[in-house]
């Protein structure tokens, strides 16, 4: 079940709704930032996480999603049971 | 469009939403066991929330013409307490014959703590000793790549297990791949902020195929939408997607499921309609 729609038509549905999205996370980025303790954040792992989804962002493929559900995720040992 | 809530606690909502539901053309659901929004204290606590599922839901239900089918278990947040957690799965016998009763569910895993294994594992076992079908909670945020894999691991150890028998709830972007790989089928939860928007499943489904997955509101205590079925509907249409389509996901899927259950009976609504016509004919 591809999509039915082209990019175009998907681009045109999604952009002001991207546009919002991004908006929303910089007016957040900027709060955290002039509040008052900011500076003790500065190692907080979640700013790290955040940090790295949006490099994903500008990164091509269409699994960034997928990529950023990893970088907000525990690490999974195989051997776990044994 | 009818449509069936495969993964809705009733019990957490009033009886508006039933009717809010049917409005918007449910004319199934299931409900899963879970928390209470507190630790429950005797497997007499249990045994009422049982009755509760088996019994007034399913009535409550009827009132607006839902057929109400619901699945049995201590659920993984509770399992930490292990020797309640046992007192319980050698109760669930008690009630597995009753109508509507799908299988067990939905156990899976909430921290991926070893307590938590150990009753999943208990109670994949009664299931295969009773041959019923299982519904998996799968954890939320951090926890659920790696708790996912672990359930996985312990079904795919259990030779008895079918995963054709075997539902896995509330996959993701970075879950849905493995648990459909291995065989089972899937459902996404609809859920705001913390699960996957009625856009993102649909991605999922155009990336991963229509074929063993569904899509359900969870609506439990936390601020959940039991009409985001409808909701996932509208983003398909929108998309262009025909109405069979569409109804595979919600309404023929879960019911091809559900049938695989000795206590699977379902009326559909047509028929159920005629039926109702005939008694005042
Ligand atoms: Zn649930």
């Amino acid at each position: 079940m591809a999509s039915l729609q082209t990019a175009t038509e998907v681009l045109e549905q999604s952009f002001l709704e991207i546009r919002a999205k991004l908006l929303e996370i910089g007016a957040s980025l900027d709060r955290i930032e002039r509040a008052e303790d900011s500076s003790h954040l500065k190692n907080d792992p979640r700013l790290a996480q955040i940090s790295r989804s949006i490099e994903i962002l500008n990164e091509d493929g269409f699994d960034r999603a997928e990529r950023i559900q990893q970088v907000f995720s525990d690490s999974y040992d195989p051997n776990w049971n044994s | 469009m009818y449509f069936v809530d495969p993964h809705v606690h009733m019990i957490s909502r009033v009886t508006d939403d039933y009717e809010r539901m049917a409005r918007m053309g449910c004319v199934a659901l299931s409900e899963p066991a879970f928390w209470a929004g507190f630790d429950r204290g005797s497997v007499d606590g249990f045994r009422d929330y049982f009755r509760q599922l088996t019994e007034f839901e399913p009535t409550r239900a009827s009132w607006s013409r839902i057929q109400h089918f619901t699945w049995l278990c201590i659920n993984a947040k509770e399992a930490e307490n292990v020797s309640l957690s046992r007192e319980v799965i050698a109760m669930i016998p008690e009630f597995l014959d009753r109508p509507g009763v799908l299988g067990i569910g939905e156990i899976g895993l909430n921290k991926n703590t070893r307590n938590e294994a150990t009753i999943f594992q208990e109670h994949v076992d009664l299931a295969m000793k009773t041959n019923e079908l299982i519904l998996i909670h799968t954890p939320h945020l951090q926890d659920k790549y790696k708790g996912t894999r672990m359930i996985i691991d312990m079904l795919l150890d259990d030779s008895r297990v079918d995963p054709d028998r075997v539902l896995i709830d509330h996959v993701e972007e970075h879950t849905v791949g493995h648990a459909r790989e291995e065989g089972f089928w899937c459902a996404m939860t609809l859920y705001p902020v913390t699960k996957c928007t009625p856009a993102r499943a649909a991605d999922i489904i155009e990336m991963y195929g229509d074929d063993r997955i569904m899509v359900n509101s969870a609506g439990d205590w936390g601020p959940s939408n039991p009409t985001a079925v409808p909701d996932f509907i509208q983003e398909l249409r929108r998309r262009g997607y025909s109405e069979s389509k569409i109804k595979k996901i919600v309404y023929d899927n879960p019911l091809e499921f559900f049938a695989k259950s000795r206590n699977f009976a379902f009326t559909p609504p047509d028929i159920l309609a005629a039926e109702e016509q005939a008694k005042f004919d």
